[in-house]
C-alpha cells in the first residue's frame, strides 16, 4: 500500500516536470497582463495578435508548405528506394542501409552544417535548400517503416499474380501494395512530424529570409518573450495532440501504434 | 530480369545518396583538412586544443553526462512504475509521459524559460511565500534542467519497453529460486533492460553533447557548449574551417557512442524511439 | 503410510468475481507423484501458484511439514518450481541458471561446481554449462529448468504443463526422463497437466479436477476403471456415457434393454450414467446382443478400428480389431463387469464437457 502511494506520488511528479510548463503556458496564453506571471484577467488578445502578425504567419505558410512537399516526396523516393533495396543481395542492400543509417544517427547540426557547406558552393540558401536538406533526412524514415512491410509480405504472392498474367504494375497494384500501404502511411507521418520538429538542419541550411516556426521562434526567443507566441504554442500543442490521438484510436488501427512507431 | 528492374526503383535514392549524404560529408572533410588555397593541412585539427575550444568541449561532456544521469536516475522508477501498473490503458498513461516529445522543442524550452525567468513563475512563487529568488536562469545548471526537460522522454521509452519485455516468469522463477526483491532487482531486471538503458543512454547523451539552442536560450549566451562554439563559427565568424573540424571531432563522437549503443542493442530499442 | 507432507485446508480463492478454488482440501505425501488433472480454468494451476507462493489464498491455509507456509513469500519456500514456458534467465549461461538459487544461499563456488556437474549428468546434458540458453532446443531447456530447481534439493517440486511447449516425441520421452527422476531424487512430484495420457503415466496418485471442486482422487488405474461420475468418465479417455435407469441391484436400464451389471446400492428405479469404454464393446452377430444396431463410420487407427454404430437411437463409440465394413448389421453386448454406473451429476462440475485440449 505504501508502495503503491509512493508510485503515485512519483508519477505525478515527473507528470508535473513535465506538464506543468506546458499548462503555465497555455494559462498565459488567455493572461491579459503586460507582467507576465499576474494574472490580468481573460483576453483572446495574444490568439489575435498571434493570426495578425507577419512573422508567424509567414514562418506558418513556409512550415506547411515545406512539410508538405518534403513528406510527399520524401514517401514517394523513400517507398520506391525500399522495393529497390528489397530486390538487392547482401552487399548492395548494405551499403543502402548504411547510407540510410547516417542522417539518422549523426547529430543534426553535423548534418545541417554538411549539407549548408554543400549548397553555398551552388545555389543561394533559401526555401529550395530547406526542402531540399528535409527530403534527405525524411527519406530514412519512410524507408524504415516501409521495409519490414516488404520483408512480411509474401513475395510468392507477387510472383503468383505475374504466373496468373498480371502485368508487373498491376500486380503490384493488386498485390504489393495493399500489403505495405499501412508502412508507407505511417512513414509519411513521420517525415510530417520530423520536419516540423527539425529546428538545426533547417537553422543551417535556410539562409536569410526564409523561416519556419521552428527557427523563428528560436530568432524571437533570442530576443526576448512576445505573449503571442503562447498563443502559438498553445494551438501547435492541441494541434498535436489531437493529430496523436487520431492516428493513434481511429476505429480499425491497431492500438499503440504511436508507441511502436514513436 | 525482374529482379534487375526491382533495384532500379532504388535510382533517385542513389544519386539522393551521393549528393546530398555522401558529398556534404566529404564536404566536411575538405573543409577540416583543406585551407583557402586547397592544399592540405593540419592547423585546423589543432585549432581543437585551444583553450576555448577545450574548454567547450569539456563542458559539454560535463553537462551531457549530468543531463543523462539525471535522465536515467528519474526514468528508471517511472519505467518500472508503468510497467507495474495494473490498469487496462496501461499504453495511454505510457503515451500521456511521451507526448512531451512530439512538441516542437523550442516551444518546450519557451515554457521551461518561463518557469525560470527572473520574475518567471518560479521566483513568483518563491517570492510569494517569503523565499530568496534564484537566479538559475542564464547558468550551467539551467541548461542541464533544459535538457533534462527536453530528452527524458527519450530515456524513458527505451528503458520502459525493455522493462515491458521482461517476462513475469522470470521474476517468478528468480523468487521462486530464493531470491528476494533485491537481488531480483539487480540480477534480473537491471541485466534484463541493460539494452533499454544503453539505449537510452545514447539517445539522450548525443543531443545533449551536440546540442546548441538549449544552451544559447537557457544559457543566455554564457554557456558556450562545444555546438555553439560549432554555430558561431559558421554563421557569425566565417571560420569554416576551424568550425569543420569542430564538426569533425563531434561526428567521430557520435560514430562511437552509437557503435557502443549496436553493440548492447541488439534488440533495437534505440532505433524504435525515432 | 507415508505422512502427509503439503495439506490445503479449505483453501477458496477467486479472481474478481470468478471463484476459482471453493473450500479445496487436499493432501499429498511425502515421496508421492501428485498430479492435478483438469481442463483449463479447473484451478489446478492455482493451487500450483497456491503452493509455489505466487498467490495468496482469500480463506483457508496451506501446511507444508505442519508449518503453516499460507502467507510465506515463494523466495522463503522450501520448494522449486519448473515452470511451463521453463523460464530461463536469457542473460546467464546454462551455468549461472543452475546456480542461481545455490548463490543465493550463499554455498561455496566448490559446491556450486560438483551440484552443476551433477545437475546436468543427472538430466543427460553433461558439458553443457557455458552454453547460451538460446541454443537449446526445447526439451534441452525443460531439463536445464528442471537442473535450475533441483540443485536447490527441496522437499517438492513443482511442474507446471512442463512438457505443454513441447513435440509429441519430446513430450513421451521426457516423461520418462522424469519418472527416474523422482525415483533418483525420492522427492515428492507436484505436476500440473491437462493431458490425461502424462497423468496415467506417471503419477502415484491424480487429482482430477473441474471448475474449481476435486472430482476424484485416485490412483491412474482407479480414474480410468472406475470414474466416479461422468465427468471424469469423459475427461480421462474416451467413452460412451448414456442416460439408464438403475432398476435394482446388479441390473440397469440402457436404452430400453435391460442387462446385468456388478453394481449394487443406487436404489430402485433411480436414472444414473452408464460408462462404457469403446474397447468394452463387444460387436457380436444381430441375435448375440443386448442391442442391434448399423455400423455408420469405420476408421483405421493403427492399433484398432474406432466404429461408430448406431443402436436404439445412440452413437456407441466402439474400439475393435476386426474389420466390421460400413453398413454391416451387428450385435452390442458389454460384460457386466465392463458397465460403470454412476450417479447423476449433483452440480454443473461433474457434468461430462466438450474437451478441446
Amino acid at each position: 500500500m505504501v508502495k503503491k502511494t509512493l508510485s503515485n506520488v512519483y508519477m505525478a511528479i515527473i507528470f508535473l516536470f513535465l506538464y506543468l510548463p506546458i499548462l503555465v503556458l497555455i494559462v498565459l496564453s488567455f493572461n491579459d497582463s503586460k507582467t507576465r506571471v499576474e494574472w490580468g484577467g481573460f483576453t483572446f488578445k495574444w490568439y489575435i495578435e498571434c493570426f495578425q502578425s507577419e512573422t508567424i504567419m509567414t514562418a506558418f505558410a513556409t512550415t506547411l508548405q515545406i512539410t508538405v512537399i518534403s513528406a510527399v516526396i520524401s514517401t514517394i523516393i523513400g517507398t520506391l528506394a525500399a522495393i529497390g533495396i528489397s530486390a538487392m543481395k547482401a552487399r548492395s542492400r548494405a551499403f543502402y542501409l548504411g547510407s540510410t543509417n547516417i542522417p539518422l544517427l549523426n547529430a543534426d547540426i553535423v548534418t545541417g552544417i554538411s549539407m549548408m557547406l554543400l549548397f553555398v558552393k551552388f545555389v543561394e540558401l533559401g526555401f529550395v535548400t530547406v526542402l531540399v536538406a528535409h527530403i534527405t533526412f525524411s527519406i530514412p524514415y519512410v524507408i524504415l517503416n516501409v521495409l519490414p512491410k516488404l520483408k512480411q509480405a509474401n513475395r510468392s504472392t507477387y510472383e503468383a499474380a505475374l504466373d496468373l498474367g498480371a502485368s508487373p504494375l498491376y500486380a503490384f497494384y493488386k498485390v504489393t501494395w495493399p500489403e505495405i500501404r499501412s508502412g508507407v502511411f505511417s512513414g509519411f507521418l513521420m517525415a510530417v512530424t520530423m520536419s516540423l520538429d527539425d529546428f538545426s538542419i533547417t537553422y543551417f541550411t535556410k539562409g536569410a529570409g526564409v523561416n519556419t516556426l521552428s527557427t523563428m521562434l528560436y530568432t524571437e526567443l533570442r530576443k526576448g518573450i512576445k505573449p503571442e507566441l503562447y498563443a502559438l504554442s498553445t494551438i501547435l500543442f492541441f494541434t498535436v495532440l489531437i493529430l496523436l490521438l487520431l492516428v493513434n484510436y481511429l476505429p480499425n488501427r491497431k492500438k499503440s501504434t504511436a508507441l511502436e512507431r514513436v | 530480369m525482374n529482379k534487375l528492374r526491382r533495384q532500379l526503383l532504388a535510382g533517385p535514392y542513389l544519386v539522393w545518396i551521393i549528393g546530398f549524404i555522401i558529398l556534404p560529408l566529404l564536404m566536411i572533410l575538405y573543409y577540416a583538412f583543406f585551407d583557402e588555397n586547397g592544399s592540405f593541412t593540419l592547423e585546423y585539427l589543432s585549432h581543437i586544443a585551444s583553450p576555448i575550444n577545450m574548454h567547450a568541449m569539456i563542458l559539454s561532456l560535463e553537462l551531457g553526462v549530468a543531463a543523462t544521469l539525471i535522465c536515467l536516475l528519474l526514468a528508471y522508477p517511472l519505467a518500472m512504475i508503468l510497467n507495474n501498473l495494473k490498469i487496462k490503458n496501461q499504453s495511454l498513461v505510457v503515451f500521456i509521459f511521451m507526448l512531451p516529445m512530439w512538441m516542437n522543442f523550442l516551444l518546450r524550452i519557451l515554457a521551461w524559460k518561463l518557469l525560470l525567468n527572473k520574475n518567471g513563475v518560479l521566483n513568483t512563487v518563491l517570492m510569494s511565500i517569503g523565499l530568496e529568488p534564484v537566479m538559475i536562469l542564464n547558468t550551467p545548471a539551467a541548461v542541464v534542467f533544459g535538457m533534462v526537460y527536453e530528452y527524458l522522454p527519450f530515456m524513458i521509452l527505451p528503458i520502459y519497453n525493455s522493462m515491458a519485455r521482461i517476462k513475469k516468469d522470470y521474476i517468478e522463477a528468480a523468487h521462486d529460486l530464493g531470491a528476494n526483491e533485491i537481488i531480483i532487482f539487480f540480477k534480473i531486471i537491471i541485466p534484463l533492460t541493460l539494452s533499454g538503458i544503453i539505449s537510452g543512454i545514447v539517445m539522450v547523451f548525443v543531443p545533449a553533447l551536440t546540442s546548441f539552442a538549449v544552451s544559447e536560450l537557457l544559457g543566455g549566451g554564457k554557456v558556450l557548449l562545444i555546438g555553439n562554439v560549432i554555430e558561431e563559427s559558421f554563421m557569425q565568424g566565417m571560420q569554416w574551417n576551424a568550425g569543420s573540424s569542430l564538426s569533425l571531432v563531434l561526428m567521430i563522437f557520435v560514430m562511437v557512442s552509437m557503435t557502443i549503443m549496436n553493440i548492447f542493442d541488439k534488440d533495437g530499442e534505440g532505433t524504435a524511439v525515432w | 503410510m507415508k505422512k502427509a507432507l503439503i495439506n490445503f485446508v479449505d483453501i477458496s480463492k477467486s479472481y474478481g468475481k470468478q471463484l476459482v478454488l471453493d473450500e479445496f482440501n487436499l493432501y499429498v505425501r511425502e515421496n508421492e507423484f501428485v498430479t492435478l488433472l483438469g481442463p483449463s480454468g479447473c484451478g489446478k494451476t492455482t493451487t500450483l501458484r497456491l503452493l509455489g507462493g505466487f498467490e495468496t489464498p482469500d480463506k483457508g491455509q496451506i501446511f507444508f511439514d505442519s508449518q503453516d507456509i499460507t502467507y510465506l513469500p515463494a523466495n522463503e519456500r522450501k520448494l522449486n518450481t519448473v515452470f511451463q514456458k521453463y523460464s530461463l534467465f536469457p542473460h546467464m549461461t546454462i551455468a549461472e541458471n543452475i546456480a542461481f538459487g545455490l548463490k543465493i544461499s550463499k554455498k561455496s563456488q566448490a559446491y556450486i561446481d560438483d551440484k552443476i556437474k551433477y545437475a546436468l549428468k543427472l538430466v543427460n546434458l553433461d558439458g553443457y554449462e557455458n552454453r547460451a540458453i538460446d541454443s537449446l532446443s526445447g526439451g534441452q531447456q525443460q531439463r536445464i529448468a528442471i537442473a535450475r530447481a533441483i540443485v536447490n534439493e527441496p522437499k517438492v517440486l513443482l511442474l507446471d504443463e512442463p512438457l505443454g511447449a513441447l513435440d509429441l516425441k519430446m513430450r513421451q520421452s521426457m516423461q520418462y526422463e522424469l519418472i527416474r527422476l523422482k525415483e533418483e531424487l525420492g522427492i515428492t512430484f507436484v505436476y500440473v497437466t491437462h493431458d490425461q495420457e502424462e497423468a496415467l503415466t506417471m503419477s502415484d496418485t491424480i487429482v482430477v479436477m473441474n471448475q474449481g471442486y476435486i472430482q476424484q482422487i485416485g490412483t491412474p488405474e482407479m480414474i480410468y476403471n472406475e470414474p466416479e461420475n461422468a465427468f471424469v468418465a469423459d475427461f480421462i479417455g474416451e467413452s460412451n456415457i448414456i442416460d439408464a435407469t438403475f432398476i435394482e441391484d446388479e441390473v440397469v436400464e440402457i436404452l430400453g434393454v435391460k442387462m446385468p451389471c456388478v453394481d449394487k446400492g443406487f436404489g430402485k428405479n433411480t436414472p444414473v450414467d452408464v460408462v462404457i469404454r469403446p474397447e468394452d464393446v463387444e460387436l457380436v452377430a444381430p441375435d448375440e446382443g443386448y442391442l442391434v444396431g448399423d455400423v455408420t463410420s469405420l476408421i483405421f487407427k493403427g492399433v484398432h478400428y474406432e466404429l461408430d454404430v448406431m443402436a436404439n437411437g445412440y452413437e456407441w463409440l466402439v474400439h475393435t480389431t476386426k474389420l466390421v465394413p460400413v453398413g454391416s448389421h451387428v450385435g452390442i453386448k458389454v460384460t457386466p463387469f465392463n458397465i460403470q454406473i454412476m450417479n447423476k451429476p449433483a452440480s454443473s462440475d461433474e457434468e461430462a464437457v466438450e474437451i478441446d485440449e
